[in-house]
């Protein structure tokens, strides 16, 4: 604990900023229901009221407080696109250093199967088995970790075939270690910089999808409070010059911006590693 | 200052040169003040260890300094030109022009997807000396004094096309292409077969003599430096150790750090007899093995003997570490045995046993590759011990200590990650891991090529100690014949995968040779400046009967 705040303190001010805006998303998501002034889908005033006319940051379009929803969709968004983009990882490097470790065989089925899923475009995949399976959260969780830990697969692959060539590998072949111990101790820590870097940005690419998905009606569904789905529904705002809509991109915005302002700093600090 | 230089013979002049690197956040000095001057159609040799400053100081002789570090302090003045104050455009106009450089790796410096002559062409048209058209026929020309094959077609080879040697001449001939008066030849040979090398070497010495042009020689091998140079530096931590010619330095060398170069490899174990009745610990039979269509190895027998050292010797490419992957079962044989203590090996190391994978252990070239950079040192060397004799806690901790004392190095190093060490530590670390498992032989694949003599004396001395000590064998393979007289008891000879020649170390070094051994033996450059010419000479009179 304490190197983890000495490391913090001596990071660059960009690292800093990252995650102070992590720091703050996380105490909105975890004490939501303490923070807002409302609860999640209580409809408070009337349609699109202005900020500050007793709402903070005004209401929405059926008249909900819009600050009470950024929080309680910060607790949503967040927390579904953390558990997908963490099992899409899991899925992804698990076939990945699989392939690279093994080879031969292995390595050519799953790497084609690969293909085949990745040849039909990501969100009409989506939509069609969200369709069949229905939107309950836990599937909508595994659909969208599935799909997009093929992604996860090719770079974790391409990083992974880098290290099993390294003598070091082939000593613990010739010492007899399994493919585990092969995977988690000596491939997963070499490769711990590109696989960091990507689940920052896959994070932000899970979190749009789900805004996609749920601007089409498969996502999280109402009157759940998500940032994706908020911007969709208060999009008829803007013609009125009303900037509601906006409020929840600038949510998903800043948080994106803060999640690769640690990833960049992470990223230079294990480069430096290897340097020296 | 300038003017008393100029109306001498003096080409190159450094005063007090001070160059620094950057580590993390402050400058370390890696040049501490060093003077050096060369002559017109003077040849000087710098030597060191590697860290000593000897590639940074070949470097400021062009006024370049390597991204990352910085000429901090000192005069640079070339033939009147200030280098220092010179902007990075009359810089460019020198380079390659009046002043070029040769690299290490000819093969990492040449642009694959171009062709050697339009390569040798870019400097000369760059800078305006000649067109293309007269630098292609300079260019054959050249090619043909530095005695390549087909010196009229070889440039319209691509780098890929030609041998090492072969493109380490070309790189040469490039760096000769505006008849440059200053190449800076930054351990050209290293890289290269000792058969190689004489080529090499002969064909620079040759060239630099016929166009009267001064060299700065950087090199870590004073055997080389000794064919090479007029005067000589040695260099050590970023200071002069030493300046005198060429011959009196070999002759009277006045530090001491200088006798320990000359010294270096003067380390000789005592040859261990043949014992009646001693089964072999390993012995191959009738071994091949193949890389698709390729036959790696021929048909090759040996047995090696317990508690003594086999070495495995031969140019690049002659299948020395095929044999090292075939017995440790990476590259499965087609065909023959490998037995182990009385008992034959499966061919794939898949299908051994983990006794056997146990007893069988191999240390690497590339310490840096073989070490796992983000493991502690503690487990690096304690995962042996926990995988093959289920040691764990205090156990494996002080055994680990141990090791770690027998390689002679402090117990508090198995916090650090292997980046924390040098080069020569890291290997020793290598050799922790082997013995960990408690191995009877231990396969050493060229094991002291990527270190400098000094320390790979030290590791040779190391290994031998834990031969007498713990009674293991080695199989010792590498390339380089100074290590093999000093630590093998046998000798295997090898040539394009078979066996050319074997026996007990005396009888393979001694007359009368084979005819690919003296080749060999002969071609290991010597403290003798004179050694080169002579050899050439002796080669070219028995080319000639």
């Amino acid at each position: 604990m304490k190197t983890i705040f000495k490391t913090l303190l001596l990071a660059p001010v960009s690292a800093k900023l990252g995650v102070l805006i992590i720091i703050i998303y996380m105490i909105a998501a975890i004490f939501a229901p303490v923070i807002a002034p409302y609860s999640e889908t209580e409809v408070v005033g009337d349609v699109w009221e202005e900020m500050g006319s007793g709402f903070l940051l005004g209401t929405d379009q059926i008249g909900r407080d819009l600050f009470t929803r950024l929080i309680y969709g910060a607790r949503n968004t967040i927390s579904i696109a953390f558990v997908t983009t963490m099992l899409s990882f899991f899925i992804g490097i698990t076939g990945g250093f699989l392939a690279a470790v093994v080879g031969g065989w292995i390595d050519q089925g799953i790497s084609r199967v690969i293909d085949i899923i990745m040849s039909i475009p990501i969100l009409i995949f989506a939509l069609m088995i969200l369709s069949v399976l229905g939107t309950s959260t836990p599937i909508l969780i595994i659909v969208i970790a599935v799909l997009d830990s093929t992604r996860v697969f090719r770079l974790s692959r391409a990083v992974a075939m880098d290290v099993v060539v390294m003598d070091y590998v082939e000593v613990a072949r010739l010492r007899g270690e399994n493919l585990w111990y092969l995977m988690r101790h000596e491939v997963l820590p070499n490769t711990l910089a590109p696989l960091v870097a990507e689940f920052g940005l896959r994070f932000c690419f899970v979190f749009l999808f789900i805004s996609s998905l749920s601007f089409l009606g498969l996502g999280i569904q109402p009157p759940t409070a998500d940032w994706g789905s908020m911007v969709r529904e208060n999009a008829g705002a803007i013609t009125f010059g009303i900037l509601t809509p906006l409020l929840p991109a600038v949510a998903i915005a800043v948080l994106t911006i803060g999640v690769n302002l640690v990833v960049d700093w992470f990223l230079h600090k294990t480069a430096g590693i290897k340097e020296s | 200052m300038i003017g008393k230089d100029r109306d001498s013979n003096r080409l190159l002049t450094m005063t007090g040169l001070q160059i620094e690197g950057r580590t993390d956040e402050e400058w370390i000095k890696i040049v501490k003040g060093v003077d050096v001057h060369v002559d017109r159609g003077e040849v000087l040799g710098l030597i060191g260890e590697s860290g000593a400053g000897k590639s940074t100081i070949g470097l400021a002789a062009m006024g370049y300094a390597r991204p990352g570090c910085r000429i901090s302090g000192g005069e640079l003045v070339f033939d009147g030109i200030d280098l220092r104050n010179s902007s990075s455009r009359q810089l460019q106009d020198l380079h390659g022009r009046r002043i070029a450089y040769v690299a290490q790796s000819a093969a990492a410096s040449f642009n694959p997807a171009f062709k050697l002559i339009n390569q040798f062409a870019e400097g000369p048209v760059q800078h305006n000396v000649s067109s293309y058209s007269e630098a292609v026929e300079e260019g054959k020309a050249l090619f043909e004094t530095l005695n390549l094959p087909n010196p009229d077609t070889i440039g319209y080879r691509y780098p890929h096309q030609v041998s090492g040697g072969q493109l380490q001449r070309a790189m040469t001939a490039m760096a000769m292409a505006c008849r440059p008066d200053l190449i800076i030849f930054d351990e050209p040979t290293t890289a290269l077969d000792v058969t190689t090398q004489i080529e090499v070497l002969a064909a620079i010495k040759d060239i630099v003599k016929r166009f009267n042009t001064a060299a700065i020689y950087v090199t870590h091998d004073l055997a080389v430096v000794a064919q090479m140079a007029d005067r000589i530096m040695v260099l050590r931590h970023g200071l002069l150790v030493e300046e005198n010619s060429a011959r009196e330095m070999l002759a009277e060398p006045k530090q001491e750090y200088t006798r320990e170069l000359l010294s270096v490899r003067t380390f000789r174990k005592e040859q261990q007899p043949i014992l009646d009745g001693q089964k072999p610990i390993l012995e191959v039979k009738n071994l091949n093995a193949f890389y698709g269509d390729f036959h790696a190895l021929k048909n090759i027998n040996l047995k090696v003997r317990p508690a003594t050292t086999m070495a495995v010797v031969g140019e690049s490419g002659s299948g020395k570490s095929t044999l090292a992957r075939a017995i440790t079962g990476l590259l499965p044989p087609t065909s023959g045995s490998v037995t182990y203590d009385g008992d034959i090996l499966a061919p794939s190391f898949k299908s051994r046993n983990r006794e056997f994978l146990r007893r069988i252990q191999m240390i690497y070239q590339m310490p840096d590759t073989a070490l796992n950079a983000r493991q502690r040192i503690g487990e690096i060397v304690g995962r042996p011990l926990s995988f093959y004799l289920g040691m764990s806690g205090a156990d494996r901790k002080n055994r680990v200590a141990e090791l770690m004392d027998m390689i002679e190095l402090p117990a508090n190093y198995v916090d650090r990650f292997p980046s924390e060490l040098s080069g020569g530590q890291k290997q020793r670390i290598c050799i922790a891991r082997a013995l960990a498992a408690e191995p009877d032989l231990i396969i050493c694949d060229e094991v002291t090529s990527a270190l400098d003599e000094l320390v790979s004396e030290e590791i040779l001395k190391l290994l031998q100690r834990l031969q007498d000590e713990l009674k293991v064998s080695y199989l010792f393979i590498t390339h380089d014949l100074a290590t093999v007289k000093a630590i093998s008891d046998e000798i295997v000879v090898m040539l394009e995968g078979e066996i050319v020649e074997q026996g007990l170390k005396d009888e393979v070094l001694s007359p009368p040779f084979h005819e690919y051994t003296d080749l060999l033996l002969s071609s290991v450059p010597e403290m003798d400046p004179d050694w080169l010419e002579h050899l050439l000479r002796k080669r070219e009179a028995v080319g000639g009967n």
